[in-house]
């Protein structure tokens, strides 16, 4: 079993490291500082962390208004309470006015768990994905959110970053090196694609070695850009493997499925299959039980890729 | 262009301009009512020439949006993103009319396009674009947002040391909105007393009388609650206005409400207190005989 690690404990160190550097990093929350992390940097910069309570409308637009005066805004909560709750505020004042606004909300997907349907953030990409303007990041591992917070700190305008609630495995060394918007391909193979995001690049990994054994190669592209896209990555995926799988923890409805199928049918037209959650709300659970239910498995993502293989032509 | 070039161009402009100076006003009372008519005018017209638009809620803080323009802020025409600037929050949107009005009057571009309003290639959007438009600190048009924006501008004033104002302008049924109270409740919280809200309260809301759609009284009771100072103003009267927004500065501590009683529609006989024209452009008839009442 590879080393795993927690995300959002990955963004609040690396928010320290921020504010140590810059100190026009500043940071909000909306009570949830002790699960997001945020803390971490609260504990250091208390002059600069904005505790809003428990008004998460109220926290995003505020952060516009600091991002306004200059300031770099990080601002965090629960993912299912920061695009669904605050989609007005993000519209109007950080997306339209393109303000340096950084969004970062953890415990998305349904691996949040037991907390129920109330707390599973499955709408988030399709929503946030909506506004023009701004850049979406799905980290794989608690190293590449570092390296992608970091990213969304140096580089002007709105960004949204999703982390998760349990720790996940390490996809990544120490040693990785984040290009935004580009795809990374973690490993090559010929028959068919796996794209994938978060918890699933672990999952989609682990699909691909155990298909070795029935001769099917498998290439996993991870996208931790979810907008803007790497199209050229997807392009040749579909040209060079013939089939793709995309493997998401949201709703099949308007997350990274539907933009690469987009690109699928645009540039390079090839059967597609979608491992992410059929229009449904997933109800309280473990989270490996819930991934289990709703489908998210590497299990799930090997038989969607057997599928994808018997519908190529030729 | 990404919307964020944008910005950052603006910026990149105002950083040249050093030598841009501080607007000055010596107009008296008796002028600045003066002027108060001929941004009226302005509404009237504008809204007109466009055929649609919003003049009741332009009209109501006409005297409000001058004041705070001619005589309180310190602002540079020509350099909007000054960055010690007084900041002015037009949280009711649609009331842009109005700020364009003002902004032309103190130069930040030419009168005459106050007439473009609302066409497709015009930098005065029907509500404010702060993409577009110089002296528009932040878009708006979907109420409740804007003193919350402020707050985020007040706490980045104090970081910063810079000793600017804030001024952020309610409608008093833009209140309805349950964000508007945790601005003020976080206001109050964070000790802003660099942030003054105005509220324009013509008592007046698209489908009728506050009173009757949503009861907002006890309303001054209501921010005082929130630990806010609160000062009550007639808001068509500038030998009120000054002295109330002057002495909101004054104290420590804590945000300041200004509550100006005004009349909807007001200078126009049949625009006032009738909600019809909250919404509606006055035709070409009705605009000649507004403008004739505003001589």
């Amino acid at each position: 079993m590879p080393e795993s690690a927690f995300t959002r404990q990955a963004y609040g160190e690396t928010l320290v490291e921020l504010g140590r550097e810059n100190p026009d990093i500043v940071v909000l929350d909306a009570d949830l500082s002790r699960s997001t992390m945020t803390k971490l940097f609260a504990r250091e910069f208390p002059d600069r962390f904005f505790d809003c309570g428990i008004a998460e409308q109220n926290m995003v637009s505020i952060a516009a208004g600091l991002a306004a005066s200059g300031k770099i805004a990080f601002a965090s909560t629960f993912a299912v309470f920061m695009p669904g709750r605050c989609f007005d505020q993000i519209r109007m004042s950080i997306a339209q006015p393109g303000l340096n606004v950084k969004l970062v909300a953890s415990h998305g997907g349904i691996s949040v768990g037991e907390d129920g349907f109330s707390h599973h953030a499955i709408e988030d990409l399709s929503l946030i994905g909506s506004l023009p303007g701004f850049t979406v990041i799905v980290p794989a591992d608690a190293i590449e959110t570092a390296r992608a917070v970091r990213a969304a700190a140096e580089n002007y305008g709105p960004f949204y970053i999703r982390l998760c609630r349990p720790k996940t495995p390490l996809v990544y060394s120490k040693d990785y090196r984040f290009n935004l918007g580009k795809a990374v391909t973690l490993r090559e193979g010929g028959d068919a694609c796996v794209v994938a995001i978060g918890l699933m690049v672990s999952a989609a990994l682990e699909a691909a070695e155990n298909l070795k054994s029935s001769g099917i190669e498998c290439r996993v592209l991870n996208m931790p850009t979810i907008k803007p896209l790497d199209e050229a990555a997807i392009a040749d995926a579909a040209a060079k493997t013939g089939a793709i799988v995309v493997a998401e923890e949201h709703l099949e409805h308007g997350g990274l499925g539907s933009a690469v199928a987009r690109v699928i049918a645009r540039r390079q037209p090839v059967p597609v299959e979608f491992i992410a959650i059929k229009d449904t709300y997933a109800k309280s659970g473990k989270p490996a039980e819930l991934l289990e239910q709703y489908g998210l498995t590497a299990k799930d993502i090997e038989q969607a890729v057997r599928k994808v293989v018997k519908r190529k032509v030729g | 262009m990404p919307v964020s070039e944008v910005r950052k161009l603006i910026s990149v402009t105002s950083a040249k301009k050093v030598n841009a100076e501080v607007f000055s006003s010596t107009a008296s009372v008796a002028e600045l009512e003066m002027l108060a008519k001929k941004v009226r005018r302005h509404i009237v017209s504008m809204i007109g020439k466009a055929g649609s638009g919003h003049p009741g809620g332009s009209l109501s803080a006409v005297e409000i949006v001058t004041a705070l323009w001619f005589k309180v802020m310190r602002h540079k025409p020509q350099d909007p993103c000054w960055p010690d600037r007084d900041r002015f929050i037009l949280s009711k949107g649609h009331a842009a009319p109005l700020l364009y009005a003002v902004l032309a009057e103190c130069g930040y571009f030419p009168v005459e396009e106050l007439l473009t309003l609302r066409q497709p290639d015009s930098r005065l959007q029907g509500h404010p674009d702060c993409t577009v438009t110089p002296g528009i600190e932040i878009s708006a048009g979907a109420l409740g947002q804007g003193l919350s924006f402020a707050v985020g501008v007040s706490l980045a004033g104090r970081l910063d040391g810079r000793g600017y104002g804030v001024y952020v302008l309610l409608g008093d049924g833009e209140c309805d909105e349950g964000q508007v109270w945790e601005a003020a409740m976080a206001a109050a919280h964070f000790k802003l007393d660099n942030l003054v809200a105005v509220v324009d309260n013509n008592g007046q809301q698209i489908d009728g009388w506050n009173r009757d759609v949503m009861n907002l009284e006890p309303f001054n009771e209501k921010w005082a609650a929130f630990g806010w100072q609160v000062i009550e103003v007639e808001g068509h009267d500038f030998s009120q206005l000054l002295p109330a927004l002057d002495r909101a500065r004054l104290v420590k501590g804590q945000p300041t409400v200004v509550i100006a009683h005004t009349v909807k529609g007001k200078g126009v006989s049949f625009m006032e207190n009738n909600p019809d024209f909250h919404g509606k452009a006055p035709d070409t008839e009705e605009v000649a005989i507004a403008l004739r009442e505003l001589q």
